[in-house]
């Protein structure tokens, strides 16, 4: 099959590599650029486990192509803390037990990053509605809710 | 200062690694040289295997090998089953890692292909050329169990996979002489578990030593170390297997997997390692899934309201072969659990495990006991509306009386402790039930079909003894050990054989050590998931792993102790009898001036300059815990739903939940367990179930069509608990991983049928969707 030259600068750093048009943003995520932090769950765009931000968009980066993402600049959740200092939205996580078994944790937050960007202040409702496009199977969700309000705090929101 | 850490909701320690995406899971995990394999599956639910092509397939760009059944003749022995419940006549017909001539299910394994990349393998796959001759199909196994179905297995005769029966009292007595009876039969559809991460497995060989390594997605990593030696012939000891970061399991990692032998396979083949991950729609096609009974069940009672019989006939279906733990399911914790929290003194149900033409289906979080409390708290409201009694005040009726050590049930078991009015009361008033039961009669009088449902629920958990895991048939123990050990600078490190997935363990058992020893938590590390440095465990499942493996925890600790107060004496020049313990610090009674740490002691321990004459240097200990009897967790939930009788959506608005899990660790992991343990249960009462039509296709194959729980559609719950120690535990713990599974199906299930009450109607099927309530609601509207 041909091979297409791509460069996708993911947190901050240029990746760049021949791929196959048909391959998912996710997988050179995790294949070629090694950062494993964006997981697969579904590969249908259901679940929301590998949800980036591309351009400052949230994405499902399971149907985002390779290719189409050339040029582009693409935050994942290694991007979002150096891993010692933590982004709030981390810390409310840890502090509101809004994890269990972690799988569906990056794309929660950086889901979550994208709604407080856009309402710093979101209401529980609202806070549910941005995020049933993103599936957690361990909390029954009432503690993510909960870890992106005290999120919305810290952030400056209220 | 105390370190006492029972209690506390401290955060956990597990979560800087998740939050940051750091920890690897199966699928992270790459080795040099590592070859890709996917596996080709049956698109028939039932078809002969008349020729298998594999030649064009194998000359695919970048393909290594491709194998099907043939290829694993004498090398892979047949997948285990490992729960042969006694005193039934169950059939284990043999079941290929890859299918030979025969496939059972649409997703059965016809052959693996290996290639170079992911992508690549996939791509041959579509090149293998199988001959099918189609069979006829049973799915619903009632139907499949009659006279006549198509049949699966030769000498399985009318598909029957065993035959269970219960029995306690005289049930056929006690239905002679009722006032009342009501029947009914339940559906419990097929479920999928859905963990979030799809299952995987990456194996690798070393011919020259005989040493296999295959990390894998389990829940139980020592017990997929011994049935991956049985399946493939590798000794035991020269198998490590690692389950690194696992995304949750919900029952559905249990079992040992086609899937892992063929990984394993290739592996040992081809010289180098191999990684499988299953797609989603594997996931929904070939992992385990849960439930599947039709149960046609009656209850007794007379007019004064009490309960004095239950009968049960339960068609379980197992899907076309019986996974690794999947007998047990229906019979011991399902079967054993029928009396609830009820004295009911006469009970008799038979059990059939039927094969059907469907995945195979082995334990699902509740595993059993959702089925069982779903069937009982349906008879319990259908009793109550036939007396016309209010369907809390007949539970409190019947409801076993407080009791702090054993209760004889009818089924032959032995309830630990239970306060089971009690947590039906504070539930009551939490949701201030009679000021609803007004707001009900106030819809109602406008016509909206508002409704309240409840549950009160026992489980069968923390599984063990292996005496009793031995006389129910289960093919090894149920105890748990762990190594407890301090460094000279006393810091710990603990080896548990259990390992968690996702349920905080790590954060719990450190908590335990602190406890029992008077560490502080961060100074405590907990070294589970790797057969080869952790010593033997039997998994983690049916919320036995704090409870089980915590009393190997807490055991180790205290032969630490005892060793901690000799030395103490020694260097204390005074007599083991004079030490005194308290909070990480032994001294001689009457002067804790002159006390040792623990710290100190574990380095004078590990420098042993000064020993008691005859101690072994180190501070170490392992223990083996095996619980004298299970435990019994209980509660009581309670649901409001408004039914829209225009379109049949249901509106689930509130949820209160009490349970007791006996002591609680961590607050904070409790009740997280129960909220998502809630909504796991909520799902298949409303929206989950796996569909197939007539000819075993599954039309609910992505997470497109099978419905799972989301943020948006499910309000907050509200949790509470009491505290009722388990008598036998070291720590009073009872377990609380399946609570919110099993009592939040027939609540929010009885919610809704109280909504239809007014209507007339009171069975509709589960899930119930709104087209099935819009079809009841019309149904009843036209006297249906
Ligand atoms: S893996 Fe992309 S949405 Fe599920
Ligand atoms: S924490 Fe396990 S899926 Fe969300």
């Amino acid at each position: 099959m041909v091979s297409v030259p791509v460069e996708i600068t993911i947190n901050g750093r240029v990746f760049s590599g021949e791929v196959e048009p048909r391959q998912l943003l996710v997988h050179f995520i995790r294949e070629n650029a090694g950062l494993t932090g964006t997981k697969v769950g579904c590969d249908t765009s259901q679940c929301g486990t590998c949800t980036v931000q591309l351009d400052g968009q949230i994405a499902k980066s399971c149907t985002v192509l390779a290719v189409q993402a050339s040029g582009s600049t693409v935050n994942t959740i290694e991007g979002l803390s150096n891993g010692v200092d933590l982004h709030p939205l981390q810390e409310a996580f840890w502090n509101k037990h809004g994890l269990q078994c972690g799988f569906c944790t990056p794309g929660m937050i950086m889901a979550s990053e994208e709604l407080l960007r856009n309402n710093p202040s979101p209401s529980r409702e609202e806070i549910r509605h941005a995020l049933e496009g993103n599936i957690c199977r361990c909390t029954g969700y009432q503690n993510i809710v909960s870890a992106v309000e005290e999120a919305a705090g810290a952030m400056g929101g209220s | 200062m105390t370190t006492r850490s029972f209690g506390s909701g401290i955060r956990r320690r597990e979560d800087p690694r998740l939050i940051t995406g750091r920890a690897p899971y199966t699928d992270d995990i790459k080795l040099p040289g590592m070859v890709h394999a996917a596996i080709l599956r049956s698109p028939h639910a039932h078809a002969n295997i008349k020729s298998i092509d594999t030649s064009a397939a194998a000359s695919q760009p970048g393909v290594v090998a491709v194998y099907t059944g043939a290829d694993t003749d004498g090398v892979l022995a047949g997948m285990p089953c490992a729960w042969l419940i006694p005193g039934s006549d169950l059939k284990t017909p043999e079941h290929p890692a890859i299918a030979k001539d025969r496939v059972r299910y649409v997703g059965d394994a016809v052959a693996v292909v290996v290639a170079g990349t992911r992508y690549e393998a996939e791509d041959a796959l579509e090149h293998i050329e199988v001959e099918y001759e189609t069979l006829g199909v049973v799915i619903n196994p009632k139907a499949a169990a009659q006279p006549g179905a198509a049949q699966l297995h030769d000498d399985v005769e009318n598909n029957i996979a065993f035959t269970w029966a219960v029995a306690g009292g005289d049930a056929d007595a006690a239905f002679a002489a009722a006032d009342v009876t009501v029947s009914d039969t339940i559906t419990l559809p097929r479920l999928i578990a859905n963990p979030m991460e799809p299952r995987s497995a990456v194996a690798s060989y070393m011919a020259a030593m005989g040493e296999l390594t295959l990390w894998s997605t389990s829940q139980n990593p020592h017990i997929a170390r011994f049935l991956t030696s049985v399946v493939t012939g590798v000794p035991e000891h020269k198998i490590r297997v690692i389950a690194p970061e696992v995304g949750g399991g919900f029952g559905s990692k249990i079992p040992y997997y086609p899937d892992e032998a063929i990984t394993a396979f290739c592996a040992m083949k081809l010289g180098v390692p191999v990684k499988w991950t299953e797609t989603r729609s594997e996931n929904y096609l070939a992992t385990t899934q849960g439930r599947d009974h039709v149960e046609e069940v009656e209850m007794a009672a007379t007019s004064d309201g009490t309960i004095t019989g239950l009968r049960t006939t339960v068609y379980a279906g197992m899907g076309a072969y019986l996974s690794t733990a999947a007998p047990g399911v229906p019979t011991i914790l399902h079967g054993l659990m029928y009396s609830g929290a009820y004295n009911i003194p006469n009970i008799s149900g038979t059990i059939y495990g039927v094969f059907n033409n469907g995945t195979p289906v082995d334990a699902y979080r509740g595993a059993g006991r959702p089925e069982a409390t779903t069937l009982i708290e349906r008879l319990v409201d259908l009793t109550a509306a036939a007396l016309d009694m209010d369907p809390a005040e007949f539970r409190r009726k019947n409801l076993i009386p407080k009791f702090e050590n054993g209760h004889d049930v009818a089924t032959g078991i032995i309830y630990d402790s239970g306060d089971y009015e009690l947590t039906l009361n504070t539930c009551l008033a939490n949701a201030d039930y009679d000021g609803l039961r007004a707001v009900q009669a106030a819809a109602r009088a406008e016509g909206r079909l508002v409704g309240i449902g409840m549950a009160t629920w026992v489980e069968i958990c923390g599984l063990g003894p292996s005496q009793v895991a031995g006389a129910v048939g289960f093919q090894g123990g149920l105890w748990e050990s762990a190594i407890v050990r301090f460094h000279p600078t006393g810091k710990v490190n603990v080896m548990v054989g259990s390992s968690p997935h996702g349920q905080g363990e790590e954060t719990t058992f450190a908590q335990i050590v602190s406890e029992e020893l008077g560490v502080p938590v961060e100074d405590v590390e907990i070294i589970h998931g790797d057969t080869d440095n952790t010593p033997m465990g039997w998994g983690t499942y049916g919320s036995r792993t704090t409870v089980v493996s915590g009393g190997a925890i807490a055991f180790a600790s205290r032969k630490i102790k005892e060793k901690s107060k000799e030395l103490a004496a020694h260097l204390l020049e005074a007599a083991v009898e004079d030490i005194e313990y308290d909070d990480g610090r032994f001294f001689v009674r009457g002067s804790d001036d002159q006390a040792k740490t623990i710290q100190d002691i574990a380095l004078m321990a590990n420098v042993a300059w000064n020993m008691p004459e005859g101690m072994e240097p180190g501070l170490e200990a392992s223990a083996f815990y095996d619980p004298p009897n299970f435990t019994y967790p209980f509660g009581t939930h309670l649901a409001v739903v408004e039914v829209n009788a225009e379109t049949g959506h249901i509106d689930l608005q509130n949820y209160w939940a009490v349970d007791d899990c006996g002591v609680q660790i961590n607050p904070m992991i409790v009740e997280g367990q129960v909220h998502g343990g809630v909504v796991q249960g909520v799902g298949p009462a409303l929206w989950e179930g796996v569909v197939y039509d007539d000819n075993g296709q599954p039309l609910t194959g992505t997470m497109q069509d099978y419905a799972l729980p989301r943020a948006d559609l499910l309000p907050d719950i509200n949790v509470a608990s009491t505290t009722t120690p388990s008598p036998h535990h070291p720590l009073g713990l009872k377990g609380v991983g399946e609570a919110g599974t099993i009592a939040a199906t027939p609540t929010v299930y009885n919610a809704v049928m109280d909504a239809l009450r007014p209507l007339g109607v009171n069975r509709v099927d589960m899930p119930l969707t709104p087209e099935k309530v819009w079809r009841a609601i019309n149904d009843a509207k036209n006297g249906g």
